[in-house]
């Protein structure tokens, strides 16, 4: 059965969670073959892409350490309703792949998939085999029947690859579960330090508040009242909740053997908080912007027909490259880590060089910790960034007549 | 190609993160936002305040203090003035009445020579009378026993002896 395809997944200390050996058995050189003439997800020779790309995406479980923790699935398929389940369901291996099905559901590398085709039976089925077809497809082999599996639907609109298929997947995944965890740690923490303020306000700041005061106060003098003026306590439950949520999850996804969840660097994280900012900045626009916007003063018309295009749709921009910003800084660091550890399994020829993994441990390590060094400094820079933007943008959608007189 | 771009599931947001995100960010900004960050920040500007009206404070007394200073310095140099003033006062007075003092008893010291001298004038002249007179009638007496022996007392001798007696004295 699919046990014999542990040749792949370096395991970056950041996205551990698979310390099983690496059991070396592949044939000759080829994906190993499962039922129904479907190929194993982890036959082959070692690919750090397809790894990387294992690690830093959600999952249905949480892997800390040696453990993968099973999590809850909620997922709602229409024209059936909803399912509620824990993962532990899918039997699933160190990859995060099920070996039974549930209600037509499968675990395919840690995520849910649904069998697509409605012959196949609901409740408990054992013994299915996931992996791909010919063209690359996820597909099933159950009692020597090929499955077609769907993944679940995305919000992407097919730009991605993705789009609404036959169901949707509710579940508390890894992210969510770190998002709660962060959420939490911060509540604690802040409350804390908020009542200390609160029953010592003459007292000068230790502990925890020590720690913590110089960052709030950082924000609030740097970026919040720079650009927002007068107006900027209003603002600051709004940009510290930004700066602080951006900020744990960076910090939360590098602590090494802790799932390494990439939660910032997961577009739908990074699209909501855009989302977010884009709601302020355009619900406290005032008159002023707003004219800005779409017909702007002091320049001949036919430069207005030209700038409001542009305007408009810069106001749509604005909040796209928020996302896609810290997206892509917190997955590109994610990803670099993991190749940097890749190379283990690279120069051992996934072990059968010994000599070479061995060789490459030392570089590597260094490189790594290089990189996670840089990487908590991204952590800090990426979320200042964040917050500091939309500052900025927040300041000109609520500056008045006369300051915007003085700017200039 | 096994894991095509496909499997780069992370640039596709899927409803359930999108979902959770949106809650869980919702309760972050309005816990910690209301229950924690929104009094931080007051508490934070009501300090700034306070270091702000404690400076000032400080400022103002600092100026007082100078002010309070210069009083003091002035009154100081007032009083010293009117000590050495005083001193200078209390010596004259005390020099005037030394010296009145120094007169009087000068004066006085002067009359009693005077009286002194006067009385011994008197004294010696008196003396002198008496000496005369004694003189005088010693030597009558015996110029008396010398004609009662001589002459038997003729009173034209007498007159003469007294004669001679008054040249004497009148000498």
């Amino acid at each position: 059965m699919a046990q014999h395809d542990h040749t792949d997944h370096g395991d970056g200390q950041d996205h551990s969670g698979h310390d099983h050996p690496h059991v070396v058995d592949h044939g000759e050189g080829g994906h190993h073959q499962l039922g129904c003439g479907l190929h194993g997800h982890h036959g082959g020779d070692f690919d750090p892409g397809a790894t990387a790309f294992h690690h830093i995406a959600d999952a249905n479980i949480y892997s800390v350490g040696p453990f993968g923790i099973p999590l809850p699935c909620i997922v709602y398929a229409p024209g059936e309703g909803w399912d509620f389940f824990m993962s532990s369901k899918f039997h699933y291996d160190a990859h995060g792949t099920g070996t039974h099905a549930y209600n037509g559901y499968v675990l395919d590398g840690g995520s849910i998939k649904r069998v697509d085709d409605d012959n196949f039976p609901d409740g408990l089925v054992e013994g299915v085999e996931i992996g791909h077809d010919s063209e690359g497809h996820s597909a099933m082999c159950y009692q020597d029947k090929l499955y077609p599996l769907e993944s679940k639907s995305t919000a992407d609109f097919g730009l991605f690859g993705g789009g609404i298929t036959g169901f949707y997947d509710f579940s508390i995944t890894k992210n969510v579960v770190s998002m709660l965890a962060v959420f939490l740690i911060m509540f604690f923490v802040f409350r804390a330090v908020a009542s200390r303020y609160k029953s010592n306000p003459d007292r000068a700041p230790s502990g925890l508040q020590g720690f913590l005061e110089p960052i709030f106060v950082f924000i609030q003098d740097e970026v919040a009242k720079p650009f927002l003026g007068e107006h900027y306590l209003k603002f600051i439950p709004f940009l510290m909740s930004l700066f602080f949520f951006i900020l744990g999850l960076n910090l939360w996804g590098q602590i090494p053997f802790l799932g390494g969840s990439n939660v910032t660097g997961n577009l739908a994280f990074t699209a909501v908080l855009a989302i977010f900012a884009f709601i302020v900045v355009n619900i406290n626009g005032n008159k002023h912007y707003w004219e800005h916007v779409f017909w702007m003063p002091g320049v001949p018309a036919w430069v207005k027909v030209i700038l409001t295009p542009v305007e408009a749709l810069g106001l749509f921009i604005k909040p796209i490259t928020l996302a896609l910003r810290l997206f892509a800084n917190i997955t590109a660091g994610h990803m670099v880590i993991i190749i940097f550890v890749s190379f283990i399994f690279i120069f051992g020829k996934s072990g059968t060089v010994p000599a070479g993994a061995y060789g490459s441990s030392i570089p590597t390590v260094l490189l790594t910790m290089f990189m996670m060094a840089i990487e908590l400094l991204v952590a800090f820079i990426q979320a200042f960034v964040f917050t500091i933007l939309t500052t900025s943008y927040l300041g000109a959608a609520i500056e008045d007549d006369h300051a915007h007189e003085g700017a200039h | 190609m096994i894991f095509a771009l496909a499997d780069f599931d992370v640039i596709k947001p899927d409803f359930g993160l999108l979902f959770w995100t949106v809650v869980v960010f919702l309760l972050f900004w309005l816990l910690i936002g209301k229950f924690a960050f929104k009094p931080i920040a007051e508490a934070l500007r009501k300090r700034e305040t306070d270091i702000q009206d404690a400076l000032d404070a400080a400022d103002r007394a600092k100026a007082e203090m100078a002010n309070l200073q210069a009083e003091n310095d002035r009154l100081l140099a007032e009083a010293r003035e009117e000590k050495v003033k005083i001193l200078k006062e209390a010596k004259d007075t005390s020099t005037r009445m030394v010296n009145e003092a120094k007169d009087k008893a000068k004066e006085e010291a002067g009359k009693i020579l005077e009286g002194a001298r006067l009385e011994i004038t008197n004294q010696k002249n008196a003396a002198m009378q008496e000496v005369q007179n004694e003189v005088g009638l010693m030597a009558l007496q015996i110029a008396e026993k010398v004609l009662k022996k001589e002459l038997a007392g003729s009173p034209e001798q007498q007159q003469y002896v007294n004669k001679l007696v008054d040249d004497i004295r009148l000498n």
